[in-house]
């Protein structure tokens, strides 16, 4: 408890004085399963750090932002789907993850409001132990689950979480991008799997500790009410405002996540290992941000463009240092133990490097072998144009 | 990306410049290409917000919808897309030479040669980046199945005539889009990332701004602060200096500028429909026509820029040499432009949703094999792609250092000549495996004999050498000379035939059976949200 404790204030001292914690959300924790071995956003996302505007203070904003019409349409459709006491919604949950049990003639839709993250929370769980209970379709519209990351609370918020009839819960994700004949763009379902396995693993805890209490609501013999691994994606069909949806399994990126998340422990030592007084506080003068950035080591690579608000900062840096990974991991892989710019053209043209080196003579043969292919092509280049010259008096 | 590619983008980084990744040009440019720069609603399926589309590059047609979520004003921007689409489809459709085609008889099952027409060109579409393709095909999608009044009197909200039909032809050039090495429907970003290798990764090159950057820096900044600058840079009012390539827009540009402006023209068309007397359905009419025109002139701004540098990109294409192999790409382009014109005058009707199985197998089977061809011709046209398979040791160069005749064993002997090739390549190959050169743009087969010392190769030539006893002249390598084998075929041969729909096995779903009419999509009366 201690230790956990003085973790926390640890990490509220690298937040800066009186700057709140930014809230970690499903699509931040996500997001930190794309890159794991990157420390400095490990830390900054465990601290809290508001890293859009840390980025702003480092001078390099992050091109992150929505329009509004995006939203407007997002809410639009959310509230279109979850109409008539989400009767469309439960229809579409029936029909797509269980469609053996009764059909929902009649839904439950249990008022969640509450004082605070933490009541909502606490409310979220009772609906969820009542519904279980009771048997039959419960929606719940917008719960408030928490989950333990790094030592502290993290508050999410689904779309909806259906109770089935047999007292299984499952995830609703409701996104604005459409499904086209039955298909939709790969890159936004797999992030919006990765960012439902996320509420998969937070239901899971709730589970946990209902089924731990002493009138547990599953029937006896049943160890914790089950969370289904299957969630319902529900997009815009085809062209129109009609929802479409979609069973996504979401065990993989759960699996993932799930090992993200117990890697993230690490975020004590990370922080064991800074310079003592280290503060990310946004109002400090940008040297010493950028100083303290930099006691972080990162791992930049271009994915990180889309992901992470610190992206161009990281990506200054790295192009600073001369570091190849800012061409692509592949890259990285071709070239063995050379790390930066300078050494890898060194060792191409021959400057430097140790010739038994397999990536060093690989490296050499590509080289010559380019110049070659350049030369040659100049050459024909030449001719072409010689050959012009005469045929054109 | 093999490692010449990876030592090229690190050698840009180091002089700051983009370098060549081709020494000619892999792809064919239509002398009038059709460059259509499209921009969408964020949000909004299939709903374009404006474009600029033309052949003349001094003067592009601007197409505005001046509120995205109004059916009506969607389907009059669509209509404007067909007026300036279709005619340019259709000038290329009219003008036709004699070709030949093989078919199968379908008596006696030989593979024969029937007379067909064959376009003499065809219609070239150009899109700034390969989200452009995307939309491309999205806007086919949502156009293809629309039905317009003439087609079905009772249809609720019917098309105007003729996009039905551009939804037809952007799906077809959507689809032969997915086709390796065409060239009908090509993402300007695409084919200048094949060409230069720039100093930074292949997702950023995805942003047209900063890949022109990298290729052609303005003066006296290099292609990394350019890029930067391209990709960063705003103005005092927080816009983007080069507004991305689209079709999505800046989220700043919606919000600040968009938004308003389009709030704007709501209010004026409210107050237009609220007029009560003539005169002043006038002054509100007039004062439509502004807040429209604000629209038009924020779509222009965001889209110019992009349309220029779709056409200094093709500038700069257009300065490399075209590969040997090109012409007879855009040759099966031309047949696939050729064969969906004959299927739309047959009055086939429009593209499933999903292929049938035989279909899908085809198609699939048709990209494996161009792919497979795209990059054995790539390879034969540039000896910079050749310098990468020979890297790989897929190919090897080097010199003759002797030629033994010799003759095969049978009744009639045939010259089988052993030709000793000295080379510095690392080829990985097995004993008999086969290597081809190129003979006059045909290829010739040799056999791997065996190794006399290390980089001293031993090769059996096959074929073409004529019918004789003694090899033709010229067609068997002399001493000294410079030649260059290949591990790889030159020219693929199709697979096995795939059965005929009818006869789809069980397994792949039976025979689709008869081709039901597909339903247009579901239409409520908001379409919108």
């Amino acid at each position: 408890m201690t230790r956990a404790k003085g973790l926390r204030h640890r990490l509220a001292e690298l937040r800066g004085p009186d700057v709140p914690a930014k809230a970690l959300d499903a699509r931040a924790l996500a997001a930190l399963a794309a890159n794991p071995g990157c420390s400095r956003r490990a830390i900054l996302d465990g601290a809290g750090v508001d890293k859009a505007r840390l980025a702003g203070a480092l001078g390099a904003p992050a091109g992150f932002g929505q329009s509004q019409f995006a939203l407007t349409r997002g809410n639009a459709f959310e509230a279109r789907v979850k109409a008539d006491g989400g009767a469309e919604l439960l229809r579409l949950a029936h029909a797509r993850l269980d469609p053996g049990a009764e059909p929902p003639a009649t839904a439950a839709v249990p008022d969640l409001t509450a004082h605070g993250p933490e009541g909502r929370t606490a409310r979220t769980a009772l609906a969820l132990r009542e519904a279980t209970r009771a048997g039959g379709w419960t929606l719940l519209d917008h719960p408030m689950l928490a989950l333990d990351v790094a030592g502290s609370l993290a508050f999410l918020e689904p779309d909806a979480v259906v109770v089935h009839p047999d007292g299984s819960w499952s995830v609703v994700e409701i996104k604005s991008f459409p499904m086209v004949d039955g298909a939709a763009d790969p890159a936004k379902v797999g992030a919006a799997a990765r960012q439902a396995a996320v509420y998969v693993l937070a239901l899971e805890e709730v589970a946990k500790r209902l089924g731990a209490e002493p009138d547990a609501p599953a029937p006896a013999g049943a160890p914790v009410p089950r969370v289904r691994h299957q969630v319902l994606l529900v997009c815009p069909k085809d062209f129109s405002n009609l929802p479409a949806a979609s069973a996504v399994d979401v065990r993989k990126q759960r699996a993932v996540t799930a090992r993200q998340l117990a890697r993230l422990t690490r975020v004590e030592e990370i922080a064991d290992a800074l310079p003592e007084g280290t503060c990310f506080a946004p109002d400090l003068p940008a040297e010493e941000l950028t100083a303290a950035v930099e006691a972080v080591p990162a791992t930049y690579a271009p994915e990180c463009l889309s992901a992470c608000e610190l992206a161009f900062h990281c990506r200054d840096r790295a192009r600073a240092t001369g570091a190849v990974t800012r061409l692509g991991r592949p890259l990285r892989a071709e070239l063995g133990g050379l790390a930066t710019v300078e050494e890898v053209l060194a060792a191409a043209h021959g400057v430097s490097g140790d010739p038994d080196d397999p990536a060093v003579a690989a490296l050499r043969r590509a080289a010559a072998l380019r110049a070659e292919a350049l030369r040659e092509a100049r050459e024909a280049a030449e001719a072409r144009e010689a050959g012009e010259a005469v045929s054109c008096p | 990306m093999s490692l010449i590619t990876a030592l090229a983008r690190l050698e840009a980084v180091g002089t700051g410049r983009a370098q060549p990744a081709a020494t000619v040009r892999h792809r064919h440019l239509s002398r009038h290409p059709l460059v259509f720069v499209p921009l969408t609603t964020a949000g909004e399926t299939g709903a374009p917000l404006g474009a600029l589309v033309g052949t003349d590059r001094d003067a592009p047609r601007l197409l505005v919808v001046p509120q995205p979520r109004d059916r009506d004003l969607r389907f009059t921007f669509l209509a404007d897309l067909a007026d300036v689409v279709l005619p340019y489809i259709d000038a290329y459709a009219g003008s036709v030479e004699a070709a030949e085609r093989t078919e199968t008889d379908p008596e006696t099952g030989k593979r024969v040669k029937v007379a067909a027409e064959l376009c003499a060109d065809a219609p070239q579409l150009i899109v700034p980046s390969r989200t452009g393709l995307d939309f491309v095909r999205l806007l086919g999608r949502s156009m293809r199945f629309r039905r317009t009044a003439e087609q079905d009197p009772d249809a609720p909200y019917p098309a105007p005539p003729r996009v039905p039909l551009l939804g037809r032809w952007l799906t077809h050039y959507g689809e032969r889009a997915r086709v390796p090495g065409s060239s009908l429907l090509l993402a300007l970003t695409d084919v200048l990332s094949r060409h230069w290798a720039t100093g930074q990764s292949g997702l950023e090159d995805e942003h047209l701004g900063a890949l022109l950057a990298w290729i052609d820096p303005p003066e006296g900044l290099t292609g990394a602060e350019a890029a930067r600058r391209a990709e960063l840079a705003r103005d005092a009012d927080g816009q983007l200096l080069c507004p991305p390539a689209g079709p999505a827009t800046d989220p700043a540009f919606d919000n600040r500028l968009l938004a308003p402006a389009i709030e704007r023209y709501d209010r004026a068309r409210t107050a237009l429909a609220a007029a009560e007397d003539p005169l002043e359905a006038d002054d509100r009419l007039a004062a439509l026509g502004r807040a429209e025109r604000e629209v038009r002139d924020l779509v222009e701004s965001r889209t110019r820029p992009t349309w220029d540098a779709v056409w200094r990109g093709l500038d700069l294409l257009r300065a490399l040499p075209e590969g040997a192999h090109v012409e007879g790409r855009w040759t099966r382009d031309r047949w696939s432009f050729t064969g969906h014109r004959d299927r739309v005058l047959a009055g086939e009707p429009p593209q499933p949703r999903r292929d049938d199985a035989v279909t899908a197998a085809n198609k699939l089977a048709t990209r494996e094999r161009e792919q497979a061809r795209l990059e054995a011709q790539e390879a034969l046209d540039d000896p910079l792609v050749m310098a990468g398979r020979r890297l790989a040791g897929e190919a090897f160069a080097g010199e003759v250092t002797d030629v033994v005749m010799a003759y095969s064993e049978g009744r009639r002997p045939s010259p089988r000549p052993l030709v000793t090739v000295r080379t510095e390549d690392r080829p990985h190959l097995a004993q008999r495996a086969k290597v081809y050169r190129s003979l006059g743009g045909k290829p010739q087969s040799a056999e791997f004999v065996g190794q006399e010392a290390d980089g001293v190769l031993v090769l059996r030539v096959l074929d073409k050498m004529g019918r004789g006893k003694e090899p033709e002249p010229g067609s068997v390598p002399e001493k000294g000379d410079r030649v260059c084998f290949t591990l790889f075929e030159h020219e693929q041969r199709g697979g096995a035939k795939l059965p005929d729909p009818e006869q789809t096995p069980w397994t792949h779903g039976g025979p689709p059976g008869e081709p039901a009419p597909e339903a247009p999509d579901t239409v409520t009366e908001e379409d919108v949200l």
